[in-house]
C-alpha cells in the first residue's frame, strides 16, 4: 500500500514503513500511522521478512522522566497553508503549488527526484508565476498582518535554480515590495532580475481560474502601464508565508509561556530569547519570522543564557569520546579503499556511479571500492570504518562532495577504524563535476573517475600527522562597548570567564546613546544606563577606554594584545577576541544636507524628536527621503533598519501633532516581521508613502513660502503618473548604515576578513554568522551588517555562545598540517621567514649553522614557504610537493599519453 | 593551503606531462584567506612562468590564473570553459608551436632545473614592492622585467639546456648551436663561462667539449 509522502509534500507516495528522507538522521525505517496493521490490525508482513526481528508491534506509548535545568523552545514555524482560502485555489487547481511544493519538486530527492514537473501532466511547466506575500501582510481573515520576512529571497533562490534546471523557463515574480534586507541579499536580487527570461511585475496578482483542458492557470493583475491583465501559466508557486507552529498554543500552556497576538512567543526587545517564564528560552523562528543566520545566533544565544543558568554543571554529562588506539601502518604498503558517494541522486544522475566504483578497483594500491547513497550518512560512515577494519585497508579515499564541510567527519571516520585521520582523501566528484556537467553525463563520468584517479594518487603518499593541545587563556576580549560588546561581555562575565571591554570613547554606549526608542517602544536610554551599571559592577569585567588597539598576536587560545587606554599602555591575555565594534552614520553630501537647517538624519530627527525640539514637532509637514546612501552603486546594500526608522519617527510625530502632514518617500518598504503592523498603522494615521524609484530620485530645493523659508521636493508620482510637489518644514533623511572608520584596521590587527562592503565578513554566512574564518575571534552588532537593537542583542548572545564553547574548554587541537624543515637542506637564504605573514617561522642556531625552525602553533598551513624555499627544504605536511606531483602526474593517464602520441601520427 | 603554494615546479611538471594548458585559481586579490596574501605571489610566479613559456618557444597563453571567491562557482565554470575553449583552439603543446616532443621535454627538464635558481633571482632581483593588481601587472610589463628576464635567466636557461645536452653525449660547439638554435658567438660565449664555472671541458681526444 502507498500513501502520500509527508516529506514530500503529499506529491509523491511513499509506504508505511519507510525512511523518513534520505538524508535523515538516524537513517532508519520507522512505521507511520498509515499502517494497515496499527489501523485495522490487518497485514503483518514486515515483522515477519525483517531478519533481525526490529520490528515490534507490542510497543506502547511509554512516559520517562528527564529532569533538566533550563528548556530552550526551538519549535520553528509552521508554513502557510493557502487552501484555507478559497482564493488561492490551491487543492483544486493541480498546477497552483506552495513554495514549500516546489522547494520539494526542486530537490533532487523530491518527488520527481529533482525535475520540475507539472502535477497534471508529468511535463515541465515552461511559463511559472510566483505569487508573493500569500498569507503574509495581509488583513483579511485567515491571513497574516505581519511580513513573513523570508519570502522575497527564497522565491529568487527558486527562481535562479529554476533557470539552472531549465535556461529557458520564463518565471514571472508578481510582487508588492522586495524585501532584500538581508546581507548580501540586494545583489541576489540583482542576479535574480538579471537573469534573462525573469519578469519581477509589481502588481497584486489574483488566480482566477484554471483551464480546463491544458490544466494551465490564469493569473489576474495590473501594471500601471497597462491596466489589468490577464496571463496563463503553466504553473502558478504560492510564496507562502510563515505561521506560527501548529501546536503553538499547547507549547504556549505546557511551558507556561506567553504569546504574541500572531501566536509567536512574546518576547522582549531586551532580550529576545527569554520568555516570561525564567528558565524558558526561545530560539529561532518561534520569536518570530526569521532566516537561518538569525535562527543560528538565537540558537547559539540561548545556550549562553542557559550556561549563565547553569554553569556551575557545566561537563558534568558529557563523556569523552574514546577512539580505538592508532594502527601503526608506515611499514605497510598503502591500500585504499575508495568509496563513491551518490549524493542521493546529485552525483548518480549524471556520473556512472558502478562504473567509477569498477575503475577505482583497477587503479594502483586500490584494495577495495565499492558506492554509497549517502557517505556522509551515519549508517555510511559505520561501513566505512567496518570496512576499513574488514578489509585492512590504510588509506580512504571518499569521492563525494567538497571537503569544505565533510572533511572532518570522515576524518573522524578513520579515527573510528584506528586509522590516522590524515590518510583520507576526498575526491570532488559533485561541485567540480556532476553539479556542472549535469548535460555531459558521459563525459562526467569520465572526469569523475579522473579526479577519483587523481586522489587515489595522491592517497598513496599521504602521511600520518599529529595534532597537539593547546591551552587555552580563560579571559576574552571584547572590542566595542556598544550594546553588542557590553551584552557579549557580560554573558561572558556571568559564566565565570574574565572579560576586557575595550572602547574607543570615554564612556560605554555607542550608537545606543542616540537613539532613544525602539519601534517595539523600548526606551533606550533607560535600558542602556542600565546595561552599562551592568558591565561596571561586574567584577569579572575590566573597562578600557579611550583605547586603540596598537597589536594583536598570538593564536586561538593565546592571544595577546596592545592597547593605548586613557595614555597609557596595556597588555591583555585571551583567549577568544569578540569584535563588536559597531557601525556608523552615513553624512550626506545629498538633499542639501548640510547645507539647510531644517535637513536631518533619521537618526538626528529621532534625537530633535527626544529633545523636545519645537520647530520639529510643530512643523506643518515633514518630508522623509529613504536609500539615502545606499542601494547604490557606492553601496550595493539595504541599511535594513531606515524603513523602520522612518515609520517609528513618524508614529512619535504624529502622537505629538497629529495635524502634521508626513510623507515619506521609499522605494521598498522594507518592515519586515510584525514590523508590519507599524507600517500600516503609520498609513491609518495618514503618514503618506509614495514610491520613487532610483532613476527618477526626488529633487529637493530651498525656497520661501509665504514669506517662510521651506524645502520643495518634487516627486514622480507613479499612480498618478505626473509629478508632485511637497512642500515641507523639515526634511528627514534616512542616512545609510556605513561601516565604522576602524574597521579596516581592526580586522588587520585580527586577520580577518572583510565582504564587498566593508562589513566584516562572517565565517559562513548561514551557519556560522558570529564567527570569523580566523580562530578564535568573533562578532556580533553592526559591524557585520546593520540591524535593530533586539537583533545585535540576539547575536551578542550568540557570540558569547561561541565563545563559551571555546574558554569552557581547557586545550584546543592545532592542525597538523604544518610546514617542517629537513634541517640538513636548509641554506639559511630566509626565503621562508620572509614569506611567513604569521612569523612562524625563524632561524635557530643548530651545531650546523644557522636553520628555519617552524613554530607549528603559528603556522596556518598556507605552504607559501614551502613554493619559495629553492632547496625544498622546507615543505607543508599534507600537501607535499611529493603528494601534489603524484596528484598532477595522474592527471594524465598512461593511456591518455599514448592516444594523443597517436593521434598526431596519424595526422602526420 | 594557498594559491601562493603552486610550485613553479608544479606548473611545469603539468606541461612535461603533456598537457595543453594550466589554470591556477586563487582567492580574490586582497580579499585572503590567510593573511598572506599568497595569490600575488601565485599571480608574479604566474607572470614568470609566462615569460619562460614565451622564451622556450611555448605560447604563453597556456597558462592562466583567475581570482574568485568560494563562493564565485558560477565564475569558475564560466573562466573554465573560456580556457577550455581557448585551449582547444591552440591545439596540442609542442605539435601547435612546431615541437616535437622530444624537443619539448628537452626544453622544459632544462627549465625546470633551474628552478631553485629561479626562486632565488625572484626573492632578490623580481619581486614588486607593492600588494597591488595594477603594481604586478605593470611591473611585468615594464622593459625591466624584460632587462632582468634576459639578464637573469636567459643565459642561464641557455647553459642549462648544454648542460643537458652534454649529459646525454658530447658534441662540438657547432652541434650545440645547431641544436639549440643558438648563434655559434653566443653558444661560445656559455661555453666560456661554463667551462670557468669547471661545469665542462674540452676533450682534445674526441675534439668535442664535454661536460665536466
Amino acid at each position: 500500500m502507498e500513501y502520500p509522502d509527508k516529506f514530500n509534500q503529499g506529491i509523491s507516495q511513499n509506504k508505511a514503513v519507510h525512511v523518513y528522507f534520505s538524508q535523515a538522521i538516524p537513517l532508519v525505517s520507522y512505521i507511520d500511522d498509515s499502517c494497515l496493521r496499527l489501523k485495522e490490525n490487518k497485514c503483518d508482513i514486515c515483522s515477519s521478512v525483517c531478519k533481525t526481528g526490529a520490528i515490534d508491534f507490542r510497543q506502547t506509548p511509554r512516559k520517562t522522566d528527564i529532569n533538566v535545568g533550563a528548556i530552550i523552545l526551538s519549535s520553528g514555524i509552521t508554513p502557510f497553508d493557502p487552501s484555507v482560502k478559497d482564493e488561492y485555489g490551491y487543492g483544486k487547481m493541480q498546477n497552483v503549488v506552495t513554495s514549500m511544493d516546489y522547494e520539494r519538486l526542486l530537490s533532487s530527492t523530491g518527488p520527481y527526484e529533482g525535475e520540475v514537473l507539472r502535477i497534471s501532466n508529468k511535463k515541465h511547466p515552461k511559463k511559472i508565476a510566483w505569487i508573493q506575500c500569500v498569507g503574509s501582510r495581509r488583513v483579511t481573515e485567515g491571513d497574516n498582518s505581519y511580513c513573513s520576512g523570508v519570502c522575497c529571497t527564497y522565491t529568487q533562490k527558486q527562481v535562479i535554480l529554476t533557470k539552472h534546471h531549465y535556461e529557458d523557463a520564463e518565471c514571472t515574480i508578481f510582487h508588492n515590495d522586495i524585501r532584500s534586507f538581508g546581507k548580501d541579499f540586494e545583489r541576489f536580487f540583482q542576479r535574480a532580475e538579471q537573469l534573462p527570461g525573469v519578469e519581477f511585475i509589481r502588481s497584486y496578482a489574483s488566480i482566477e481560474k484554471e483551464i480546463p483542458d491544458s490544466k494551465n492557470v490564469v493569473v489576474r493583475y495590473a501594471t500601471s502601464d497597462d491596466g489589468v491583465k490577464r496571463e496563463e501559466f503553466d504553473m502558478v508557486v504560492l510564496s507562502v508565508g510563515l505561521n506560527p507552529p501548529a501546536a503553538y498554543k499547547e507549547i504556549s500552556e505546557k511551558f507556561g509561556i506567553e504569546l504574541n497576538s500572531h501566536g509567536f512567543c512574546k518576547t522582549d526587545s531586551t532580550n529576545p530569547i527569554k520568555t516570561n517564564r525564567p528558565g524558558v528560552f526561545v530560539s529561532g523562528a518561534f520569536q518570530g519570522p526569521t532566516d537561518i543566520p538569525e535562527s543560528v545566533f538565537t540558537a547559539s544565544g540561548a545556550s549562553s543564557q542557559i550556561g549563565e543558568l547553569l554553569n556551575y554543571r557545566r561537563g558534568k554529562l558529557a563523556k569523552e569520546r574514546v577512539y580505538p588506539i592508532e594502527r601503526d601502518v608506515s611499514a605497510e604498503e598503502p591500500k585504499i579503499g575508495v568509496f563513491v558517494c551518490h549524493c542521493g541522486a546529485n552525483i548518480s544522475s549524471v556520473v556512472n556511479v558502478p562504473s567509477t566504483v569498477d575503475y577505482a578497483l583497477t587503479l594502483p594500491n586500490v584494495v577495495y571500492a565499492t558506492d554509497q547513497i549517502f557517505s556522509c550518512a551515519t549508517n555510511s560512515a559505520k561501513e566505512i570504518t567496518d570496512l576499513a577494519i574488514e578489509k585492512g585497508f590504510n588509506r580512504v579515499v571518499i569521492a563525494a562532495c567538497s571537503p569544505r564541510t565533510l572533511e572532518p567527519l570522515f576524518r573522524d571516520t578513520l579515527r573510528e577504524a584506528g586509522l590516522n585521520q590524515y590518510y583520507l582523501d576526498m575526491a570532488n566528484i559533485r561541485e567540480q563535476c556532476s553539479w556542472v556537467h549535469a548535460k555531459q553525463k558521459e563525459e562526467a563520468t569520465q572526469k569523475a573517475q579522473d579526479i577519483v584517479r587523481m586522489s587515489v594518487a595522491r592517497a598513496s603518499q599521504l602521511e600520518p600527522l599529529q595534532e597537539f593541545d593547546l591551552p587555552v587563556n580563560k579571559a576574552a576580549l571584547v572590542v566595542g562597548g556598544g550594546i553588542g560588546g557590553m551584552t557579549c561581555a557580560l554573558s561572558i562575565a556571568r559564566q565565570g570567564h574574565e572579560v576586557h571591554l575595550v572602547e574607543k570613547n570615554k564612556d560605554l554606549g555607542g550608537m545606543a546613546r542616540r537613539l532613544h526608542s525602539t519601534l517595539e517602544g523600548l526606551d533606550v536610554q533607560a535600558y542602556l544606563n542600565d546595561v552599562i551599571r551592568q558591565v561596571y559592577q561586574n567584577p569579572l569585567i575590566h573597562v578600557s577606554h579611550e583605547a586603540t588597539i596598537k597589536s594583536v598576536t598570538g593564536y586561538l587560545g593565546n592571544f595577546t594584545t596592545i592597547l593605548e587606554t586613557e595614555g597609557r599602555i596595556k597588555e591583555i591575555k585571551h583567549g577568544a577576541s569578540v569584535l563588536a565594534i559597531g557601525a556608523d552614520e552615513y553624512k550626506p553630501t545629498e538633499y542639501l544636507y548640510g547645507e539647510n537647517d531644517s535637513v536631518f538624519t533619521h537618526l538626528e530627527l529621532g534625537e530633535e524628536i527626544a529633545k523636545g525640539n519645537q520647530t520639529v514637532i510643530n512643523a506643518e509637514s515633514l518630508v522623509m527621503i529613504q536609500c539615502v546612501g545606499c542601494r547604490n552603486e557606492d553601496r550595493n546594500y539595504c541599511s535594513r533598519v531606515c524603513c523602520s526608522h522612518a515609520v517609528k519617527n513618524a508614529l512619535k510625530l504624529k502622537k505629538k501633532n497629529p495635524e502634521m502632514q508626513i510623507y515619506i518617500l521609499f522605494r521598498d518598504m522594507r518592515t519586515y516581521g510584525f514590523r508590519e503592523d507599524s507600517y500600516r498603522e503609520a498609513s491609518e494615521n495618514d503618514v503618506r508613502f509614495i514610491r520613487y524609484t532610483p532613476e527618477d530620485k526626488p529633487v529637493v530645493e530651498a525656497a520661501k513660502e509665504g514669506g517662510k523659508d521651506i524645502i520643495r521636493v518634487t516627486v514622480p508620482d507613479p499612480i498618478l503618473g505626473r509629478r508632485l510637489e511637497l512642500t515641507a518644514d523639515v526634511l528627514s533623511l534616512a542616512a545609510a548604515v556605513i561601516p565604522t572608520e576602524s574597521t579596516n584596521e581592526i580586522a588587520s590587527h585580527f586577520k580577518v576578513t572583510l565582504s564587498p562592503d566593508n562589513f566584516f565578513k562572517e565565517a559562513h554566512v548561514k551557519l556560522k554568522p558570529v564567527e570569523f574564518a580566523t580562530d578564535g575571534v568573533f562578532l556580533c552588532g553592526t559591524a557585520h551588517y546593520p540591524k535593530h537593537i533586539p537583533e545585535t542583542i540576539n547575536q551578542a548572545y550568540g557570540a558569547a555562545g561561541r565563545v563559551l564553547t571555546l574558554l569552557s574548554k581547557d586545550t584546543v587541537i592545532a592542525s597538523g598540517s604544518v610546514a617542517k624543515v629537513t634541517e640538513c637542506d636548509c641554506v639559511s637564504c630566509g626565503a621562508c621567514i620572509t614569506a611567513c605573514a604569521y612569523d612562524a617561522i625563524e632561524f635557530r642556531d643548530t651545531p650546523k649553522g644557522k636553520k628555519a625552525f617552524v613554530n607549528p602553533i603559528l603556522c596556518k598551513g598556507d605552504g607559501l614557504c614551502n613554493a619559495k624555499c629553492p632547496t625544498n627544504a622546507i615543505s607543508l605536511k599534507h600537501f607535499t610537493d611529493d603528494a601534489l606531483i603524484s596528484q598532477i602526474d595522474a592527471a594524465v593517464t598512461h593511456e591518455d599519453i599514448i592516444e594523443q602520441m597517436d593521434a598526431v601520427l596519424e595526422e602526420a | 593551503m594557498c594559491s601562493g603554494r603552486v610550485d613553479l615546479e608544479f606548473i611545469l611538471r603539468a606541461f612535461s606531462n603533456g598537457q595543453d594548458g594550466v589554470f591556477i585559481g586563487g582567492c580574490k586579490l586582497d580579499e585572503c584567506n590567510y593573511v598572506t596574501h599568497g595569490n600575488y605571489d601565485a599571480l608574479a610566479n604566474t607572470y614568470l612562468t609566462k615569460k619562460i613559456l614565451e622564451h622556450i618557444g611555448l605560447n604563453p597563453e597556456r597558462l592562466r590564473i583567475k581570482f574568485m571567491t568560494g563562493a564565485d562557482g558560477n565564475l569558475l565554470a564560466e573562466y573554465t570553459d573560456d580556457f577550455t575553449n581557448e585551449i582547444k583552439e591552440l591545439g596540442p603543446i609542442g605539435e601547435s608551436e612546431g615541437m616535437d616532443e622530444n624537443e619539448l621535454k628537452f626544453k622544459l627538464e632544462a627549465v625546470r632545473k633551474l628552478v631553485p635558481y629561479i626562486k632565488l633571482v625572484e626573492r632578490q632581483r623580481l619581486r614588486v614592492p607593492f600588494k597591488s593588481e595594477e603594481a604586478y601587472n605593470k611591473f611585468f610589463e615594464s622593459s625591466e622585467v624584460n632587462r632582468l628576464f634576459n639578464e637573469l635567466i636567459v643565459d642561464k636557461l641557455a647553459i642549462s639546456q648544454i648542460m643537458a645536452l652534454l649529459r646525454e653525449r658530447p658534441l662540438s660547439a657547432g652541434e650545440i648551436s645547431e641544436i639549440l638554435g643558438l648563434n655559434p658567438s653566443e653558444v661560445s660565449r656559455h661555453l666560456d663561462v661554463s667551462a670557468r664555472q669547471g661545469l665542462v671541458r674540452f676533450d682534445k681526444s674526441q675534439d668535442l667539449i664535454v661536460a665536466a
